[in-house]
């Protein structure tokens, strides 16, 4: 069993071994066919009901994002990395504004003088702009604008080093 | 420098529904495509044969099993910047790409004086010494001592969710009609 402390104040909860080969089966390849979760129950062995309630199960413990296509952002519309410098007593407020602006989808705090990163998508790159000018006065601050100019690698579904995890 | 340019991939309006429902994620009942077909206004044939098409397109990466790596500790996220010869930065790339521990690689512009990286790499793993460790070994295994980079962990994740690109209200209104 392994336990997984969830941000700290939620109960410790347990991916068993059924969890764990559900994820390492299928972070891709979920097939497009008319009952898919039949589908990957039967090649994992298990009933369409179990896979359906692990999954729901899994998405409620915020183990899961959720289950779905990943979009590939430079044909999805517009997105850019952004990144605001603000004093320290003020990250978290910053972040709050950061947050609530429309297209925001990631937002994290990181160790340098420009201490608040963020991805930001739109349809498109007038979107885009005009979100970017509304959050930059908003936050009194200039935003440093990091379009993605080429992408190398990107690709987040990779293999969980459950080992590690039970040992971290 | 111009951005990786993609033809766009046209869409009805049901299709554009349907990408914005999908953006949420597939939901997990047992006839998921019907579920988003009856939502769009499409039929569940034609979801699953869009999908498809979007598969084949590169519009959709991946399908499957979105992880929160953080809620499973993985949470030493390590952002590696580097400050490459423009001449240079796209071979360096793909070496870094061919990396098993880098998870994101890009290219992104300088912003002088303030921003010299113009190399993105990510690093995620289980404790922040592991991940300095890594980072150590692909320095040596690329010979990258003589390129400035600096390593900026996250201390907070404040928002972790998938992009959205369509217009707002697309997925809440079914008879939603919006130009491109």
């Amino acid at each position: 069993m392994l336990s997984i402390d969830l941000a700290g104040w939620l109960p410790m909860v347990s991916l068993d071994a059924q969890d764990r080969c559900l994820i390492d089966a299928y972070q891709r390849g979920l097939p497009i066919c008319e009952r898919p979760y039949a589908a990957m129950a039967e090649r994992l062995g298990v009933s369409e009901e179990e896979v359906v309630e692990r999954l729901q199960r899994l998405q409620s413990l915020e183990v899961l994002s959720r289950v779905g296509p990943v979009f590939d952002h430079a044909r999805a519309g517009a997105s850019l990395l952004g990144a605001v410098a603000v004093p320290p007593e003020q990250r978290d407020a910053a972040a709050a504004v950061i947050n609530r602006c429309p297209g925001v989808n990631h937002n994290y705090a990181r160790e340098h003088r420009y201490n608040l990163w963020f991805v930001m998508t739109a349809a498109d790159e007038a979107q885009l702009e005009a979100r970017l000018d509304a959050l930059e006065a908003e936050l009194g601050e200039p935003l440093l604008r990091l379009p993605m100019l080429e992408g190398f690698h990107i690709d987040l579904g990779f293999p969980i080093p459950w080992a590690e995890l039970e040992g971290a | 420098m111009s951005r990786e340019a993609h033809d766009p991939i046209p869409c009805t309006d049901a299709e554009r529904r349907l990408r914005a429902l999908l953006e949420r994620g597939l939901p997990i009942t047992a006839r998921p495509w019907q579920r988003l077909a009856e939502q769009c206004g499409m039929c569940e044939a034609e979801v699953m044969a869009c999908v498809q098409r979007w598969q084949q397109a590169g519009l959709i990466k991946r399908l499957g099993l979105v992880v929160k790596h953080h809620t499973l500790g993985i949470r030493a996220n390590a952002m590696v910047v580097w400050d490459v010869p423009d001449d240079a930065v796209g071979e360096l790339g793909r070496r870094l790409a061919g990396e098993a521990a880098v998870t994101l690689c890009y290219r992104r512009p300088r912003r002088l004086p303030d921003w010299p990286y113009n190399l993105f790499c990510m690093i995620h793993g289980t404790r922040r010494d592991r991940v300095l460790a890594s980072l150590d070994e692909i320095v040596e295994r690329q010979a990258l001592q003589a390129i400035p980079h600096r390593v900026l962990f996250s201390l907070k994740a404040y928002k972790q969710r998938g992009g959205r690109y369509t217009r707002e209200d697309d997925a809440h209104d079914s008879r939603a009609c919006h130009p491109a």
